[in-house]
C-alpha cells in the first residue's frame, strides 16, 4: 500500500487540493468581507452559478477565457447590487433574501443554458502557469507553483483582504459597520454606501468563483456548483472571520476532497460507497463548524438591517 | 456658575428656534426655541419622554425637523445627517456609547476621519494626539486598549476624548453621568469646565438635579415636547427646577425610617459565584435583610453585584454558598422555582431581561403569572377578560402611563416600563423583593413613586435588597447600605448616620477605621436628598 504514500502521488494530491480550494476560498473571501459589514448573503450560489453561465457562454462565443471571467464577475456584481438592494435598501429578512437569490440563479442558468447553448461543449480549460524560480522548488514548486493563474489570485487576495480589514481605514470602517452601524453612522461614515461595496465586492467575489469552476470543469452542467456556495458561507463560519481562517477552512475541504477522489481512483473506496464518500468533505466541515462553534463571536449587527435613531 | 468664566458679549453659537418634530403619535418638539452660547454650560432637564433627546437629535442630523430652523455661529444651516454635523464642529456624547467594542480606543477616536497616510491606518499619530488630550483634559485611558476590556467610566472618557480629537465647538452629552460613579463624575465635570473656559458651548441632559445646578450657567426645562422656560441656575432651587419639569407642586421625600425590622427572609451566606469569563466574581458574601428593611447595595459597577443579584434570583448557579428565602434553601435552584418560593426580582436591562418589547402592556403584566388559575380557562389557556381587568388595575394602580393596554412595551418611556415591572412583580406578593437599579436614567417623579413603593412594600413585611450604583438613590431608600468591593461586602453604613464621602470612599475599596463614622452636621444628608427629590 505504499504506493498512496509515495512522493508523486503525495505531491499531485497536494496540487490538486490546492485547486479544489480556489474557488472556494474565492467565494469564502468576498462573503467574509460582507459579513464583517453585517450582511449575511446566502445567495452564493445561485450568484456562481449564473457567473459560471455567463463565463461559460462568453468563453464558448469568443474563445477567450479572460473575457469569460471579465464577464463572469460582472454578472457576480449585477447581482450583488440586486442583493444590496434587497438587504441593506428594502431590509429584507436577509436570510430569506439570499434564497431567493440562490433559487433564481439555479433556475436562470439551466434556462438559460438550454435556451441558449443546449447542446454541451468544452472550453478549453485552463493551462498551468508555472512562476520562474519557484516552481522548480522541491515539493513546493509541483504542489503550489505550477497551478492556473486563477488559484494564484485566489490565494494572493488572503493577505490582500487581511490587509484590506486590519490595516486600512476602509477595512475599519467596514468592521465598524458590522460590529456598532449606529457608532459608524454618528461618526459621519455611510452605513448604506459600506455595505454596498462590500455585498457588491463579495458578489464579484462569488462570480470569480464561478468562473473558476466553470473553467477547471471546461464545461457547464446543471446545478454546476453542488452547493459550493453554501460550503463557501460555512466556510466563513468556519474560518470565524478571518481571511487566514478561512483560507485554512479551504484548503482543508480542498484536502478532503483531493484525497477521496485519489482514493477512489486508485479502487481504495468502491463504486458502491463513492456516492457516500463524496459527502465527506461536507460532513467534516459541518463537523469542524459544531465543534467550533460559539469560539468566536461573529460581528455583532450580521444579519440586521440598520435604521437610524430606532 | 461653577468656574466657568462669563462670555459676556458673545453671540449664540447655536440657535434653534421653532423645532417641531412628530413622530406617530407623539409631538416629540413642539416649537421649541434652544440657544447656547460660546463658553456656557446650557443644560436640558424634564421628565421621560419630554423631548430631550429628540431635539439633540434634531441636531446632530439624526432626525429631520418637521418645522423650525438652526443656526451655528449666526449662520443658517441645515444638518442632513451626523457627517454634516461633525463638518459643522458638532459633537455628540449619546445617552447609548457609540463606539465599537472590537477596536481599540484609537481606532474608536479617529474612525470615519482622514488619515495623514492616506488610506492606511495612522494609529501612531492618533495615540500621541490621543494621549495629549489625555493629559490636558485629566481623562486617562489607553489609546491601543480594545473598547471591550473597558469599564463603563473609561468608555465615558474615549466619547469625550473623540469629541475633543474631532475640535467639537459645540459638545452635547446625553445623560453621561447615568452610569458613572461620584469620583468619575467630578473628572468628567472638571474635563467639561475647562472645555467651556476655552470657549466651547455644552449641552449637558441628566435627571439629577445637583448635578443640573452644580455644573451648568441656564436650564432648559421641557415638558411634553414644549419649552416652559429657561432659566439662569444660580436663580432657582432644585425644588423650582422640578415643579417646573411636571408642572404642579410636589412633596419632598421623607426620609423617614421603617418600622422596626422583623425577623430574616433572605439570607445569604458564604456564597461564591463566577463570573462571565470564569474568574470568581462573588466571593464569598454573606448577608441578611430583614422583614420591613430595604438594604442597598452600593458599589462601582462589576464589582460582583450582577453575579451575586443573579445567584440570587436563579439565573446563575453559584460554586458555593447557600441563599435562603423564609429558610428555604434556594442555592442553585432555577429561577422558577426561586420565583415560586417568594422572590420578586427587577433585572438591571429593562428591555432585554424585564419585558419583551414587543408584547403588549397587558400581555407583559401576566408574564409571571401564567399559571395563576384566576387567569386560566383551563392549564394553558387564558381568560383574555381576566387578563385585561389585572392589567388594568395594575396599571392604574402603579401609574404606568400609556396610551393603552395593548400598546407595545417597547414604545413606553423607560420610566413606565419600570413601573410595569415593578408592578408585575409586586403583584404576585414576593416575600423578598430583589431590585438592580431601580431607577437608571428615569426621571426624578417617576423614581421617586419607585422609592415609596419600595418603601410600602417594606413596610408590608417584604425584604427589600436594592442594588444601585446610584449613592444618592441608595442613601435615600435604604435603611442598611451594604458596599461591595471586588467581590466581597467590606463596609456597611446607616445611611442616616453617614457620609456620601464615606460611602464613596469604601466604593473606591478604601474601608474607614470602623466602618460607620460618626455623625457628621448632616450637610451631606441634605444634599443627597435635594439631589434626590426636592
Ligand atoms: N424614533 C422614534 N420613533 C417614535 N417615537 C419616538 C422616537 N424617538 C422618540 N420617540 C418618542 O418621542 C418622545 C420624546 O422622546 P425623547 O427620547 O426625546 O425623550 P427624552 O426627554 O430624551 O426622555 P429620557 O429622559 O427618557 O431620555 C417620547 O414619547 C418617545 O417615545
Ligand atoms: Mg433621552
Amino acid at each position: 500500500m505504499s504506493q498512496f504514500f509515495t512522493y508523486a502521488v503525495i505531491t499531485a494530491t497536494i496540487a490538486s487540493a490546492v485547486q479544489y480550494a480556489a474557488p472556494f476560498l474565492l467565494a469564502a473571501l468576498g462573503e467574509t468581507v460582507g459579513q464583517r459589514s453585517g450582511v449575511l448573503n446566502l445567495g452564493v450560489d445561485g450568484i456562481m452559478l449564473l457567473s459560471a453561465f455567463s463565463c461559460y457562454f462568453v468563453a464558448l462565443r469568443t474563445g477567450s477565457d479572460l473575457l469569460g471571467v471579465v464577464v463572469g464577475m460582472l454578472t457576480g456584481a449585477v447581482l450583488g447590487l440586486l442583493t444590496a438592494f434587497m438587504s441593506v435598501t428594502l431590509r429584507a429578512q436577509q436570510g430569506i433574501s439570499g434564497i431567493g437569490v440562490y433559487i433564481l440563479g439555479l433556475g436562470l442558468s439551466d434556462l438559460l443554458f438550454v435556451r441558449f447553448v443546449g447542446t454541451p461543449l468544452p472550453v478549453s480549460s485552463l493551462p498551468n502557469v508555472s512562476v520562474p524560480g519557484l516552481s522548480r522548488l522541491p515539493a513546493l514548486g509541483p504542489m503550489f507553483f505550477q497551478q492556473n493563474w486563477l488559484v494564484y489570485i485566489a490565494f494572493l487576495l488572503v493577505p490582500a483582504v487581511a490587509f484590506f480589514l486590519y490595516r486600512t481605514t476602509y477595512g475599519t470602517r467596514v468592521l465598524a459597520v458590522g460590529e456598532n452601524p449606529a457608532a459608524a453612522d454618528s461618526v459621519g461614515i455611510s452605513v448604506t454606501r459600506t455595505r454596498y461595496a462590500t455585498v457588491v465586492f463579495g458578489c464579484t467575489m462569488a462570480g470569480l468563483a464561478g468562473s473558476t469552476l466553470l473553467l477547471l470543469d471546461g464545461i457547464f452542467q446543471e446545478n454546476l456548483t453542488q452547493s459550493a456556495g453554501f460550503i463557501a458561507v460555512a466556510l466563513v463560519y468556519f474560518g470565524a472571520w478571518r481571511p487566514f481562517g478561512v483560507m485554512t477552512g479551504s484548503l482543508l475541504y480542498g484536502v478532503v476532497t483531493a484525497v477521496v477522489l485519489q482514493w477512489k481512483s486508485l479502487g481504495i473506496i468502491p463504486t458502491s460507497a463513492a456516492d457516500l464518500a463524496a459527502t465527506a468533505p461536507a460532513v467534516i466541515t459541518v463537523l469542524a463548524l459544531v465543534v467550533l462553534a460559539g469560539r468566536f463571536k461573529q460581528p455583532s449587527s450580521l444579519g440586521k438591517a440598520y435604521v437610524r435613531g430606532a | 456658575m461653577a468656574g466657568t468664566p462669563e462670555v459676556a458679549s458673545a453671540g449664540p453659537l447655536l440657535e434653534m428656534r421653532g423645532i417641531t418634530k412628530r413622530f406617530p403619535g407623539v409631538l416629540a418638539n413642539d416649537n421649541v426655541d434652544f440657544d447656547v452660547r460660546p463658553g456656557e454650560v446650557h443644560a436640558l432637564f424634564g421628565e421621560n419622554g419630554a423631548g430631550k433627546s429628540t431635539l439633540m437629535h434634531v441636531l446632530y442630523g439624526i432626525h429631520q425637523p418637521d418645522r423650525g430652523t438652526i443656526a451655528l455661529g449666526g449662520r443658517p444651516v441645515r444638518i442632513p445627517s451626523p457627517a454634516a454635523a461633525i463638518a459643522m464642529g458638532i459633537g455628540m456624547v449619546h445617552q447609548h456609547f457609540m463606539l465599537v467594542p472590537t477596536l481599540t480606543v484609537a481606532e474608536n477616536v479617529s474612525l470615519g476621519l482622514k488619515s495623514s497616510r492616506g488610506p492606511l491606518k495612522d494609529l501612531s499619530r492618533v495615540a500621541a494626539r490621543v494621549e495629549e488630550l489625555s493629559e490636558s483634559y485629566g481623562l486617562r485611558v489607553h489609546p491601543s486598549a480594545k473598547v471591550w476590556q473597558l469599564s463603563v467610566g473609561e468608555r465615558q472618557r474615549v466619547e469625550i476624548i473623540k469629541a475633543l480629537y474631532r475640535e467639537s465647538r459645540l459638545l452635547v452629552l446625553d445623560e453621561p453621568t447615568a452610569v458613572l460613579t461620584p469620583g468619575e463624575v467630578d473628572e468628567l465635570f472638571a474635563a467639561l469646565r475647562k472645555m467651556a473656559s476655552e470657549g466651547c458651548g455644552l449641552v449637558f441632559i441628566s435627571h439629577k438635579i445637583r448635578e443640573v445646578l452644580g455644573l451648568s450657567d441656564r436650564v432648559t426645562v421641557l415638558r411634553a415636547g414644549r419649552r416652559v422656560a429657561t432659566v439662569q441656575a444660580g436663580e432657582v432651587s432644585g425644588e423650582q427646577l422640578a415643579e417646573m419639569m411636571v408642572g404642579r407642586h410636589i412633596n419632598r421625600e421623607d426620609l423617614t425610617a421603617s418600622a422596626v425590622p422583623g425577623r430574616a427572609r433572605l439570607s445569604v451566606k458564604g456564597l461564591v459565584v463566577r463570573g462571565d469569563r470564569g474568574t470568581e466574581a462573588v466571593r464569598g458574601v454573606s448577608l441578611e435583610v430583614r422583614a420591613g428593611e430595604i438594604v442597598g447595595i452600593a458599589g462601582v459597577s462589576g464589582n460582583g453585584q450582577r453575579e451575586l443579584e443573579e445567584a440570587i434570583a436563579g439565573l446563575r448557579p453559584p460554586a458555593q454558598g447557600s441563599v435562603l428565602v423564609d429558610g428555604a434553601e434556594l442555592a442553585g435552584r432555577p429561577s422558577g422555582a426561586v420565583r415560586r418560593a417568594g422572590l420578586g426580582y427587577v433585572p438591571e436591562e429593562r428591555m432585554r431581561h424585564g419585558v419583551v418589547g414587543e408584547f403588549s402592556v397587558a400581555e407583559n403584566l401576566m408574564l409571571a403569572s401564567s399559571n395563576d388559575p384566576a387567569l386560566l380557562r383551563r392549564p394553558g389557556f387564558l381568560r383574555r377578560r381576566a387578563v385585561r381587568a389585572r392589567a388594568r388595575e395594575l396599571v392604574a394602580a402603579f401609574d404606568v402611563r400609556t396610551p393603552s393596554l395593548a400598546t407595545p412595551v417597547r414604545n413606553l418611556s423607560g420610566g413606565n416600563i419600570q413601573k410595569l415591572i415593578v408592578a408585575r412583580e409586586l403583584a404576585a406578593q414576593p416575600k423578598v423583593f430583589l431590585v438592580a437599579q431601580p431607577t437608571r436614567g428615569i426621571d426624578v417623579t417617576a423614581a421617586r413613586y419607585i422609592h415609596e413603593r419600595l418603601r410600602a412594600e417594606a413596610a408590608k413585611g417584604t425584604a427589600v435588597l436594592i442594588v444601585s450604583e446610584d449613592l444618592d438613590e441608595v442613601m435615600t431608600v435604604s435603611t442598611r447600605v451594604l458596599v461591595m468591593y471586588e467581590g466581597r461586602v467590606i463596609g456597611e453604613a446607616d445611611p442616616r448616620h453617614t457620609t456620601r464621602e464615606a460611602i464613596g470612599l469604601m466604593m473606591a475599596g478604601v474601608v474607614a477605621a470602623g466602618a460607620e463614622p460618626a455623625r457628621g452636621p448632616g450637610r451631606e444628608l441634605e444634599a443627597a436628598a435635594d439631589a434626590e427629590v426636592v
